[in-house]
């Protein structure tokens, strides 16, 4: 008869974050901070198709970073839950606090009972009717749920990132320089990122019902260059 | 109501009606012990036509039943997306139920996909709608809409209208339904010029809309006392723009000064 090896639950978890840690490492890096007419979102992201940003709801904006099915399989849970939930209720019942705490039950889960952690990180934002009520969910690999003031960091390097930008932001910035400040953040000293290579996107409290847009390449391209 | 993490099997795509029946909100299950025909609220008339640079819909604001006003402000003309826009004849609530349905199955079908559907796709879905609502219309509770809207792919206003059963049918000029929808027809027919300006065309709209009030009963003519208007709005490439109230009361007061030249004060 075979004998499984014991192994330690706290060895095991502590291989089971490492696993999800490197895969969400090996992807690039997203910011989102607050700005005077909302809430931006600036990814590095080559691609022009499989998007890091999208929109849920009205005021509500997915972001995630690691593996793109599986964050994508996460965006897609949340834009059923606030449309099926707008829908038998009102569109003000839908919010972010609770579809955050969704998404923290399914990671966790996840993390603790499956074979295979999910190697993403995802953020839930949304823009309130005034500066103070905007809010930024940053959820981890384990459905650790952080409440985040201003700005956040997904990804990896997330913490030399958010020293850049901690040191540079500020909530009342326009725009434009909300995004050179994100971009700046995110490629670091010693490189710059092609305006090809980012994903922009804002949640803007001018923007009607749907807050959600995503900002067109030319005028990314007139904030950093071609 | 529970929406799972779905599995790839089981995953309803982007169609928000098969999402709605998985977590067991069937929005077209029909009430069982429901026997003979019910009777509540009618919406009247709505019609939309073409113009130069897209098309022009219109509805009156009463709703009846049966003899009786049922509603007097009703919104029976409404954008469905940034391009098309979604008017409705027939019963009230299963008419705004369905227009709900139909808003959120777009943007719903936009947000999962990333891209909006196609105009001919969005009428498609609408007359998988109605056609759905079979059930409920046996009972007497039909829905008629017409759709429309701006086609970004082709460049142009296009335009359709319904049977009971889904039947969608693309019309070239212009299409007026409800219970004054016949002298709505023929004021459109006569008045209908290809390649007219949108202001030609909110005003045949209109003319349209008031001699169908005229005739039909349970259609509602310019309510001046309360200020109620009937709505009209244009949809071309810059999307949907709703005519503005005080527009419309300056183009109905044209009608009834060019009615008392022709016919005299009290025709």
């Amino acid at each position: 008869m075979n004998m499984p090896f014991y192994v330690a639950p706290e060895q095991m978890m502590k291989d089971r974050a490492d696993y999800a840690r490197k895969g969400i490492a090996r992807g690039r890096a997203l910011v989102a901070v607050q700005f005077d007419d909302g809430i931006l979102l600036v990814a590095e992201n080559p691609s022009n198709m499989l998007r890091k940003i999208s929109e849920i709801y009205d005021r509500i904006a997915f972001a995630g970073v690691g593996k793109y099915n599986e964050f994508d399989q996460l965006r897609r849970f949340g834009v059923r839950n606030a449309d099926v939930k707008g829908y038998s209720y009102s569109r003000d019942d839908v919010e972010a606090r609770s579809l955050a705490n969704d998404y923290a039950q399914i990671l966790g889960q996840t993390f603790t009972h499956e074979v295979k952690p999910l190697e993403v990180e995802i953020l839930i934002a949304e823009v309130g009717p005034t500066p103070a009520e905007d809010q930024l969910f940053h959820i981890l690999y384990d459905g650790t749920l952080v409440d985040e003031k201003g700005m956040s960091v997904l990804g990896g390097d997330a913490d030399a990132i958010g020293e850049r930008l901690g040191t540079t932001w500020w909530a009342t910035d326009d725009l434009a320089t909300a995004l050179a400040k994100c971009a700046a953040a995110l490629a670091g000293p010693d490189r710059r990122i092609a305006s090809d290579d980012t994903e922009v996107a804002v949640l803007s409290r001018s923007n009607g019902r749907r807050c959600f847009a995503r900002v067109d390449d030319d005028r990314v391209r007139s904030v950093l260059g071609a | 109501m529970r929406v799972p993490l779905f599995t790839s099997a089981g995953d309803p795509g982007s169609s928000f009606t098969d999402l709605l029946k998985m977590v067991g909100l069937d929005p077209f299950a029909v009430a069982e012990g429901v026997d003979g025909v019910v009777s509540a609220p009618h919406g009247t008339t709505v019609l939309a036509l073409r113009y130069a640079d897209g098309v022009v819909m219109a509805g009156d604001r009463r709703a009846t039943m049966g003899t009786r006003i049922a509603n007097r402000e009703m919104e029976k003309v409404v954008p469905a997306d940034r391009h098309s826009g979604v008017a409705i004849s027939g019963t009230a609530g299963v008419a705004m139920d369905m227009i709900k349905l139909f808003q959120l199955q777009l943007e719903h079908y936009e947000k999962i996909d990333g891209r909006p559907i196609s105009l001919e796709g969005k009428a498609n879905q609408l007359s998988q709608m109605i056609k759905a609502n079979l059930g409920a219309a046996m009972q007497g509770l039909a829905v008629i809409p017409i759709f429309a809207g701006y086609d970004v792919i082709r460049n142009t206003g296009r335009l359709w209208d319904f049977d009971i059963t889904g039947g969608r049918y693309e019309e070239r000029e212009f299409v007026a339904t409800g219970s004054g929808g016949g002298p709505a027809s023929t004021v459109l027919k006569v008045g209908y010029r290809p390649g007219q300006t949108a202001d030609q065309a909110i005003e045949l709209a209109c003319r349209a809309l008031w001699e169908a009030a005229e005739v039909d009963s349970a259609t509602g003519g310019p309510d001046l006392q309360r200020g109620i208007y009937p709505i009209v709005a244009t949809i071309s490439a810059d999307g949907w723009k709703p005519v503005s109230e005080s527009d419309l009361a300056s183009v109905f007061e044209r009608l009834v000064s060019s009615q008392r030249d022709v016919r005299g004060a009290l025709s």
